[in-house]
Order: structure tokens, then sequence, then C-alpha cells
């Protein structure tokens, strides 16, 4: 099963300059929400910035981690 | 056209309605605190939109993600172009961008007293609420 710590770095490993808070947020280890902010994101719209994260966890999404929600951000409001 | 029935029959409720989400469940029992959000938005917007339930047949999900290129339930269409899956869309609905994409009036009262949809946690509604 996936750790909070385990989902934050890879999302951090596979987008350039990204930082995420991850949150367990059932405390049952699947569903988790993030929020992540990288520079990788400007220009992109919301649709292509989750589909970057989604990207990294491929098939894991829907199977092990039932449910990743996002918020993402190019840059610190 | 693919020689793929079920991706085409898809594609095609997608392009022939102008509204339409994909969800785990219906409207009016919907079977997954996501797709619950999300109808209840529509409803509270009350735009007339279609709705499919992917459970009965796992490979309706499938097909879709991949016609979609996103791995997650629900999904909302509009013209004919992916929206968002639950998190674009409520923050889309909280901003109030979501009504105009539908061109239709948000309505008065505070966003939080929308979606009553079963929350999948005990986070209240519009925690994430940030506008970029």
């Amino acid at each position: 099963m996936p750790t909070v710590e385990d989902i934050k770095q890879r999302i951090e490993t596979g987008i350039p300059g990204a930082r995420a808070d991850v949150e367990d947020w059932t405390g049952g280890g699947d569903h988790f929400r993030a929020t992540v902010v990288s520079g990788a994101f400007a220009g992109k719209s919301r649709i292509e910035q989750h589909r970057m994260v989604y990207a990294i966890f491929g098939e894991e999404i829907g199977g092990p981690i039932h449910a990743l929600s996002l918020t993402t951000r190019a840059e610190e409001a | 056209m693919s020689e793929n029935p079920l991706r085409d029959a898809i594609a095609e409720a997608i392009h022939d309605n102008e509204t339409i989400l994909f969800m785990k469940g219906t409207p009016e029992a919907p079977a997954c605190g996501f797709s619950a959000r999300v109808a209840a938005a529509l409803q509270s917007l009350e735009v007339p939109f279609a709705a499919v339930d992917i459970l009965p047949d796992p490979r309706i999900r499938q097909e879709l993600s991949e016609l979609s290129n996103w791995p997650t339930i629900p999904q909302l269409f509009v013209k004919g172009e992916l929206i968002g899956g639950s998190d674009i869309i409520m923050e889309m609905y909280e901003s109030g961008e979501l009504a105009q994409t539908l061109g239709v009036e948000q309505p008065s009262g505070a966003p939080e007293a929308a979606p009553a949809g079963a929350d999948p946690a005990p986070a209240p509604l519009g925690i994430e609420n940030r506008l970029s």
C-alpha cells in the first residue's frame, strides 16, 4: 500500500521542480489528496496538469490508489 | 471508425449530448462520493445533462478512459470536450466558472450551500477552493 511519503516523492520526482503536499484523505491508505505546485505546469490547462500527475501512477489510479484528489498550480498563488 | 463498437458508442454519446456526465451510479442514486458531488453541482445549476452509469460493465470505464486519456470517474464533457473530473469540476463550480462554461446563471447563495452529495471523507466541501 502506498504511503503519503511515497506519493509525495513520486510526484516530486516525476514532475520537474514540483512540490507536493500529500495527505491521506480517509486514513485508509487508498484515498489521497495532493496539492502540487510546479513551474512545469505553466501554460498548461488544469486537465493537462492533472494528467501529468495521474501519468506518474498509471494503472495504480483506480487500483491500489482508489482516489487521488488533486489541486495543481503553476506557482504559489 | 474503429472496430470497437463500445468505444464508438461512447464517442457518439459524447458527441450527441451537449452535457454528459460519466459517473458511478446515477444522479438519483450515486455510488461514489465524487460522482455524487459533481452530479449535485450540475443539478444545482439546473442544467439538463445526460448521465451514464459506468458500473454495469467494467469495459465502459476502460474504453472511456482510453478515449479521454483520463483515469478516474466521474468525467464531465461539454460540447464534446472533457471539462474535468471531480476536482476540476468542483473547483469550477465554486468559482462560478462551471456555470459560465455551461451558459447558466450561478444560483445565488454561498457555494457551500450546494452539493450535499455523500462526501467520501469527513473533509468539508470547498476546502480546496483556491482560485489560480
